[in-house]
C-alpha cells in the first residue's frame, strides 16, 4: 500500500474510481464511433473548455483588469464607482452570451421555421435592456452617493466605509 | 510524495511565465460556496433531463441505441397533466440559471488551471483529464442547450444525440469530481461563517486564511474592491436575472414577454384563439393546404373494418363521439410550454369506433414528413379521459400552424408528440 501510494500519489480507491468514470464517459463516447459527426462533436466538447479557459476568461480577466486600472488613477469619489460599472457589464455580457444566437441572428431559417417568426426583434431588446442595466446601476450610485455625503458631511472623500 | 525535497528553486527555473491571481476573494470557502449550490442544482437537472428521454417513449427516444446508459423505462404517465411541463420546465430553467453560477466557480478555481508542474504524481494527472471532461461536458452541455432552444443549429451534429451523450461523459466526470471533493468542500465550508460574511463590509474583507496544497488563495492578494458578500450577491443576483429573463416562456401567460431575449417570449400574433407559440410551421411541415380542406379525411385502422371518417363527422358530437373540452398545458423539450382549452373527440372514443375498444397503442400519421410526424402512443395515453383528437382550440378552429384539421393533444405527452396535421390512426389491441 505504502509503495502505491508513494508512486500513484493517492490511494487505489482514487485510481479506481477515476478509471470507472473515464470507462462510462468512454463508453458514452463509444455510441459515435463510426458517426461522422465524432470529430465535431469532439471539437465542442474540447472547444467549449478551451474558448472559456483560454478565451473567455483572459478576455474579461484583461477587461476588469483595464477597468480597474482606470478607475485607480481616477480621483476617488466617496463611493466606490467600479462596482457599478462592473455590474451591469457583467449582465451585459452574460446575456449576450447565452442569447447571441438571437441577437448577432443566426439560426434564421431554423428560427423561422420552429416558430414562425423573424430574429429582428433580439438585438434591440438587448441594447436596451443593457441601456436599462447601467442606468438602473448609475441611478444607485446616484443615491449611494447622496446618502454617503449626506452621513459623512464634511469628511474629507474616501472616508466612508462601504 | 516521499520524495524527500521539493526545492523552489529547479521549478522556478523550468515554469514558464504563468498569469498571476491576486484576488483577495479566491479560496476554498467561496470556491465551496459556489460547489454546494452546484451540488443542490446539478443532479436535478441530469435527472430530469434523463426522465425527458424517458418521457418520448420506448422506441421513439433519441437517440436510439445507448446501451445502457438511460433510466429504467416505464411507461410515461399522462398524470398530472402539468408532468412534463414540470421535468422540461425544470430541466431546461435550472440549466439556464446555473450558467452565472457554473461561470463563477470556474472563475474561482481558474488559478488551478495554471497551477506548474501540471501534475506532481500520476494522480495528479489522472484527476486533471477527470477535470477536463468535467469542465468540457459542462460546457459542452450549457453550449448545445443554449444553442438548441434558439434553434441555432450551428455545431452541425445532431443536438439529441451530442446532448445526451454529454450528458453522460457529465455524470461520470460529476460523481467522480463529487466523491473526490466532497470532503474538502464540507471541510471548507467550516472554515467561516456565512452569516459573519453576509456583514462583513468591504472595508473588512480579507482574504481567506492561507490554503497549502489546495492553492486558491493569493500569495500576493490585491486590494479588495469588492466584499466576499459582495461576490456572493453579485452571483445570486445574475441567478435572479437569468430566472427573470428565462421563466416567462415555462410560466406564460403575462410573464412570457419577459423572456424577452428568447424566441418563446413571443407569439405569432393573429387571431386571438391561436395566439399561443407555434412549433413548426405549416410551411416547414410542407403542409399542403389543399390535403387539409374538405378533401381531408381521418382514416382509422386496426379494428374489424377500415373507418374513414370527415371532419364534420368528428365535430357533430354525436352520442358515441362526444365532444370534449380539456384546458391542458402542452411542453416542448425546449423547456417553454403553455395551458391552452381543447376540444376535440377523445382518442378512446376513436378507438372504441374503429373496433379496438381496448387499446394498447396507436400508431397516429400525418401529413406532415419530418422526424416528428409521426407518433405512438402508450395504451394509457389513448384512454387517458382527457386524450383528445383536438379540432379547436380556444372556440376557434385550430390555425394550419396549430395543426388544422386536427392535432393529438394528450397530458403529460411532450409537445412534440402531440401531431399535428393528423391524417390517420392505426389502434393495436392490449
Amino acid at each position: 500500500m505504502g509503495t502505491f501510494i508513494s508512486r500513484y500519489g493517492a490511494r487505489p480507491a482514487h485510481l479506481a474510481l477515476l478509471l470507472v468514470s473515464f470507462a462510462v464517459a468512454a463508453y458514452a463516447a463509444s455510441f459515435l464511433l463510426g458517426d461522422p459527426a465524432l470529430l465535431t462533436v469532439l471539437v465542442w466538447f474540447v472547444g467549449a473548455a478551451v474558448v472559456h479557459d483560454l478565451v473567455l476568461f483572459p478576455l474579461y480577466a484583461a477587461a476588469d483588469g483595464f477597468l480597474t486600472a482606470t478607475v485607480a488613477r481616477l480621483p476617488r469619489p466617496r463611493v466606490p464607482v467600479i462596482n457599478h460599472i462592473r455590474i451591469p457589464a457583467l449582465g451585459a455580457g452574460l446575456t449576450l452570451l447565452m442569447f447571441l444566437p438571437g441577437i448577432i441572428r443566426q439560426g434564421g431559417v431554423t428560427h423561422m421555421a420552429a416558430t414562425g417568426l423573424d430574429q429582428q426583434p433580439y438585438l434591440g431588446r438587448w441594447l436596451w435592456l443593457v441601456v436599462v442595466l447601467f442606468a438602473v446601476s448609475a441611478v444607485v450610485y446616484g443615491v449611494r452617493l447622496l446618502l454617503a455625503r449626506r452621513s459623512t458631511g464634511d469628511l474629507p472623500a474616501g472616508a466612508g466605509a462601504t | 510524495m516521499t520524495r524527500p525535497e521539493v526545492r523552489p528553486r529547479p521549478r522556478e527555473r523550468t515554469a514558464p511565465p504563468m498569469p498571476r491571481f491576486r484576488s483577495p476573494l479566491r479560496g476554498p470557502w467561496l470556491t465551496s460556496v459556489f460547489g454546494a449550490v452546484l451540488l443542490a442544482a446539478l443532479p436535478l437537472v441530469v435527472i430530469t433531463g434523463l426522465l425527458d428521454y424517458v418521457a418520448y417513449g420506448a422506441g421513439q427516444s433519441i437517440p436510439g441505441d445507448v446501451g445502457w446508459l438511460h433510466l429504467p423505462a416505464f411507461d410515461w404517465p399522462t398524470r398530472p397533466s402539468w408532468l412534463f411541463r414540470l421535468t422540461q420546465g425544470l430541466h431546461v430553467g435550472l440549466g439556464l440559471i446555473v450558467v452565472p453560477v457554473v461561470l463563477a466557480k470556474l472563475w474561482s478555481v481558474i488559478p488551478k488551471l495554471f497551477e506548474w508542474p501540471p501534475a506532481r504524481t500520476p494522480a495528479k494527472l489522472l484527476e486533471r483529464a477527470s477535470l477536463l471532461l468535467l469542465v468540457g461536458s459542462i460546457l459542452f452541455e450549457i453550449v448545445t442547450g443554449l444553442l438548441n432552444i434558439q434553434y441555432d443549429y450551428v455545431f452541425g451534429f445532431s443536438f439529441y444525440t451530442g446532448h445526451y451523450l454529454g450528458a453522460w461523459v457529465f455524470i461520470a466526470a460529476f460523481v467522480a469530481h463529487v466523491a473526490l471533493k466532497l470532503p474538502t468542500m464540507l471541510r471548507s465550508l467550516r472554515t467561516r461563517s456565512l452569516r459573519a460574511e453576509l456583514r462583513t463590509p468591504l472595508a473588512e474583507t480579507r482574504p481567506e486564511e492561507p490554503d497549502g496544497e489546495i492553492g486558491l488563495v493569493p500569495t500576493d492578494p490585491a486590494p479588495p474592491t469588492m466584499s466576499r458578500r459582495g461576490a456572493l450577491a453579485l452571483v445570486g443576483g445574475g441567478v435572479v436575472f437569468v430566472v427573470a429573463l428565462t421563466a416567462g416562456q415555462t410560466i406564460g401567460g403575462p410573464l412570457r414577454p419577459l423572456a424577452l431575449l428568447l424566441p418563446r417570449s413571443r407569439t405569432p400574433g393573429g387571431e386571438p384563439a391561436n395566439d399561443y407559440p407555434v412549433n413548426r410551421t405549416a410551411a416547414a411541415a410542407t403542409i399542403d393546404p389543399a390535403a387539409t380542406g374538405a378533401a381531408w379525411r381521418l382514416d382509422m385502422t386496426g379494428g374489424p373494418a377500415a373507418q374513414r371518417l370527415d371532419r364534420a363527422m368528428l365535430l357533430a358530437g354525436s352520442e358515441s363521439l362526444p365532444l370534449h373540452t380539456a384546458t391542458l398545458p402542452i411542453a416542448c423539450v425546449e423547456g417553454w410550454s403553455t395551458v391552452q382549452t381543447w376540444t376535440g373527440v377523445r382518442l378512446r372514443d376513436l378507438a372504441a369506433l374503429a373496433g379496438v375498444p381496448n387499446p394498447g397503442s396507436a400508431f397516429v400519421d400525418s401529413l406532415d414528413p419530418g422526424p416528428f410526424g409521426r407518433v405512438t402512443l402508450t395504451g394509457g395515453q389513448v384512454v387517458d379521459p382527457d386524450a383528445l383528437l383536438a379540432l379547436q382550440v380556444n372556440g376557434a378552429d385550430l390555425s394550419p400552424d396549430h395543426g388544422f384539421p386536427a392535432r393529438v393533444i394528450v397530458p403529460a405527452l411532450p409537445g412534440v408528440h402531440c401531431t399535428k396535421w393528423v391524417r390517420s390512426i392505426n389502434f393495436r389491441a392490449a
